[in-house]
């Protein structure tokens, strides 16, 4: 059943190409061609429920960026999922499906937040889960899994407090094996040891922001 | 004689919207994120005109806890006890759908007995959800009684989860390929004189809510969601079926073996606040009915994979009395689980909806990515559509008709 | 006619005139009567409820008068995970109650950032406000939350309120500061 939706979405769209996956039907898409792949997948194949939107950081390789895209439809209950590359890996940008699908618009909003993907032609992009000033997009690889010091939203509160968006201290785990290397190297740690409570964090780039 | 003058009030707020005056003029009001009625952290930037909201914006992130990051820099099973935290009502079924998730991208092949293990799980979780759904809800109309009820039997299945897990709602019960440990000897038998006794509150609860004038003014007609807007903005669960949409992943993808019982899927008709809380009642009087299924011909075995040996830490006894099972713990501790690569998407019916979570794996015990999928959080995306149009009073009661929780919302 | 006139103790009066200590006073009756404010961010919101239902029941203690409004509350139970973004609102609401106020930070996350050692999760509600009473558990039972309570209590019995009240003590939030 799924296949035959997959050969058929093929045929209609000769630039759609089958992406290899551990579950549903998958497909790679162009990112300028979203557009028009989703709204024919709501109009003419019956996804009728975009169930997820996401976007994943390669780290080094290029493309750097991909959106991932779920779609469900409630007729043949199958899933179909769609990843589009972006180009630009320094400002990466996809366009904005939240005029076809209204449940796009905070996810694409929350994608934005997280990894830092531009939506073009969205109603709304501002940031969704951190507060709007806030200066970097930690999902990214290179983010720190304990955070990067900046101010706090609110000035009156840190002129009363002097509370601060500070690193959270890693040094209590959890460990995990880095499985490289002679065993004695690769027994589980922390991740990120930069710094512990003792020890303050170093101002240089912690190991982490450099893998 | 002093003339008697005749003074009707009438609906107050509609009048005010009649009035000229008060065209064009509109006030801004904001509600949380500390409020009683937001449960939780959501905060509602609105624009008021009279008494009629015009515009709602809802801001969240408040609850923000990076989990999705967390997970990049853990093991599969180390991230159990995060999945709790997420929809903080039900941890039962976040822990199972979860492991579901990792196991499609193992392909581990799950024991009989330890699927009806997780169904039982999900089914209690989904009766602890709705019973404070519908308590909550209760409240938020102005009826206090309904919480008292709803929480009292609460109590009672803490004490079941207790009793399974050592953690009344902080469960992280299962593991990948499994579940933590079997169940407590007698275990079923409480179960099953659970159900017995719920029912007859459920009921008593329906002669409290389901025919008061009071409740069936405040939330029929209100808060309408249209078939189309409930696909459109993603809904899911007992919300999306409330709009007359037939989808309940228990039905239509199986999983855990779901395609063994017998229930009924409620749909809504009109997709308004009075039906969305009728559903949450026949869903519990369905799931006791799967219970009672499940526990009438539970299955014998082992409780978790076989095969997992790899990812599944071994009994703890075992580990302390045989070599092979030393070994295998030591090699998990050490060099952690080894998964496959793949991206596997896996949804799951959670008591708020499709509970998802999107796994990018490139090898090795830690996933290269992990997004969750919080049903609240596309249930509360037609906030913005639904509010505008409805009086202020409306909003407790079209929030507690949502029943989201900001845990899986910010994540 | 021969009148006698008692300085001390008279037996006529007993049991109407106690005699004690005025911060005993003042501590005695602000102690039986807490009426905390839920301050319900996550999880512990939920064991928080817990508490004030049918089987724990807080009014056992004479705190179940939960205000939603800092204004009518004089103790802030903060349940859950504070992240950066909510401990502005935090702070505001703290700010917003009258004195004598106290903070009881419930759970891991509230007093440590808990298992959420992350960029967005304040580690430790401390930070932005004084905190009087500590809660482990991930999250507390409830009879954890009561035992806190009562902790609080004998607390409050201990303070030197009539000082504070005249201006003679440091200010709480001072006093606590130097605590640390």
């Amino acid at each position: 059943m799924e296949d035959a939706t997959l050969v058929k979405l093929t045929e209609t769209f000769d630039f759609l190409s089958v992406r290899a996956s551990g579950d549903h039907s998958a497909l790679n898409c162009p990112a300028n061609k979203l557009f028009e792949v989703a709204q024919s997948l709501r109009d003419d194949f019956g996804f009728d429920l975009l169930v997820d939107v996401t976007g994943i950081d390669w780290d080094a390789a290029s493309p750097r960026f991909s959106g991932v895209y779920h779609f469900f439809s409630t007729a043949s209950h199958g899933y179909l999922r769609v990843v589009a590359n972006c180009e630009d890996d320094i400002n990466p940008q996809l366009p904005s499906i939240s005029a076809i699908y209204p449940a796009a618009n905070w996810h694409e909003r929350e994608t934005f937040d997280m990894l830092g993907i531009r939506y073009s032609g969205h109603p709304n992009l501002k940031r969704i889960l951190m507060w709007d000033e806030y200066p970097y997009f930690p999902l990214r690889k290179e983010f720190p899994l304990a955070g990067i010091e900046t101010d706090l939203p609110a000035p009156d509160v840190v002129e009363t407090t002097q509370a601060k968006v500070k690193s959270a201290p890693m040094m209590g785990g959890p460990f995990v094996s880095t499985r490289s290397g002679p065993m004695s190297q690769a027994e589980p740690r922390a991740r990120d040891e930069s710094w512990t409570e003792s020890e303050e964090k170093p101002t240089e780039p912690s190991d982490e922001a450099k893998r | 004689m002093a003339e008697v003058k005749e003074i009707t009030i009438g609906d107050v707020a509609k009048r005010s919207v009649d009035t000229a005056e008060f065209e064009g003029e509109t006030m801004a009001l904001n509600i949380g994120p500390s409020h009683p009625t937001t449960h939780g952290v959501l905060r509602l930037k609105m624009q008021l005109d009279g008494d009629v909201i015009k515009h709602c914006e809802p801001v969240l992130g408040y609850l923000h806890r990076g989990d999705e990051k967390i997970a990049e820099s853990m093991t599969y099973n180390q991230f159990v006890p995060y999945t709790d935290r997420l929809d903080y009502l039900a941890p039962l079924a976040n822990n199972v759908t979860y492991a579901m998730a990792v196991e499609q991208l193992a392909q581990l092949e799950i024991p009989e007995r330890c699927q009806a293990i997780r169904v039982l799980c999900c089914e209690l979780a989904r009766i602890s959800s709705h019973l404070l759904g519908v308590g909550v809800y209760g409240m938020d109309a102005g009826a206090w009684t309904v919480f008292m009820y709803t929480f009292s039997q609460r109590e009672k299945l803490y004490t079941l989860f207790e009793e399974l897990t050592g953690a009344r709602f902080t469960t992280s019960y299962t593991r990948i390929g499994g579940v933590a440990r079997d169940i407590p000897d007698g275990w079923l038998g409480r179960v099953s004189k659970f159900c017995d006794q719920v029912l007859p509150v459920i009921d008593e609860v329906d002669t409290l809510l389901m025919r008061n004038r009071i409740f069936m003014e405040r939330t029929a007609g209100i808060g309408v969601i249209s078939r189309e807007d409930a696909l459109g903005y993603g809904l899911t669960g007992p919300n999306l079926r409330a709009s007359g949409v037939d989808l309940d992943l228990r039905k239509d993808r199986p999983y855990c073996g779901y395609e063994k019982y017998d229930f009924d899927v409620p749909i809504g008709k009109n997709g308004d606040c009075y039906d969305r809380y009728l559903m949450r009642g026949e869903e519990i009087r369905q799931s006791v009915r799967i219970i009672r299924q499940v526990i009438e011909d539970f299955p014998d075995g082992a409780y978790y994979a076989e095969d997992a040996k790899k990812i599944f830490a071994p009994p703890k006894a075992k580990i302390l009395t045989s070599m092979e099972e030393l070994i295998q713990n030591f090699m998990i501790v050490t060099e952690g689980p080894r998964m496959p690569e793949g991206e596997v998407y896996f949804e799951a019916e959670n008591p708020k909806g499709a509970l998802g979570f999107f796994i990018v794996s490139k090898g090795g015990g830690v996933p290269y990515r992990l997004k969750i999928r919080g049903p609240s959080f596309c249930n509360l995306s037609i906030l913005e559509k639904l509010l505008p149009g409805h009086y202020l009073t409306d909003v407790t009661v079209i929030l507690g008709s949502l029943d989201f929780v900001m845990g899986e919302c910010d994540r | 006619m021969n009148e006698t006139t008692q300085i001390a103790y008279d037996s006529k009066v007993e049991g109407e005139v106690i005699v004690t200590r005025a911060d005993a006073v003042v501590n005695w009756v602000r102690k039986h009567s807490v009426w905390p404010m839920p301050m319900g961010l996550a999880c512990c919101a939920i064991e928080l409820m817990a508490s004030g239902g049918s089987r724990f029941d807080i009014s056992r203690f004479g705190m179940e008068v939960m205000r939603f409004s800092p204004r009518q509350a004089d103790c802030m139970i903060v349940a859950g995970t504070v992240t950066y973004k909510m401990a502005e609102v935090v702070r505001r609401i703290y700010e917003q109650m009258a004195e004598p106020r106290w903070v009881v930070a419930m759970g891991a996350c509230a007093s440590t950032g808990g298992m959420y050692r992350s960029y967005a999760v304040m580690q430790g509600v401390d930070r932005i406000v004084p905190v009087d009473v500590y809660v482990s558990g991930c999250p507390p039972r409830p009879e954890a939350l009561l035992d806190a309570m009562i902790k609080l209590q004998d607390k409050i019995g201990r303070e030197s309120s009539v000082k504070a009240i005249r201006g003679k003590a440091p200010a709480k939030e001072a006093e606590q500061k130097a605590e640390v």
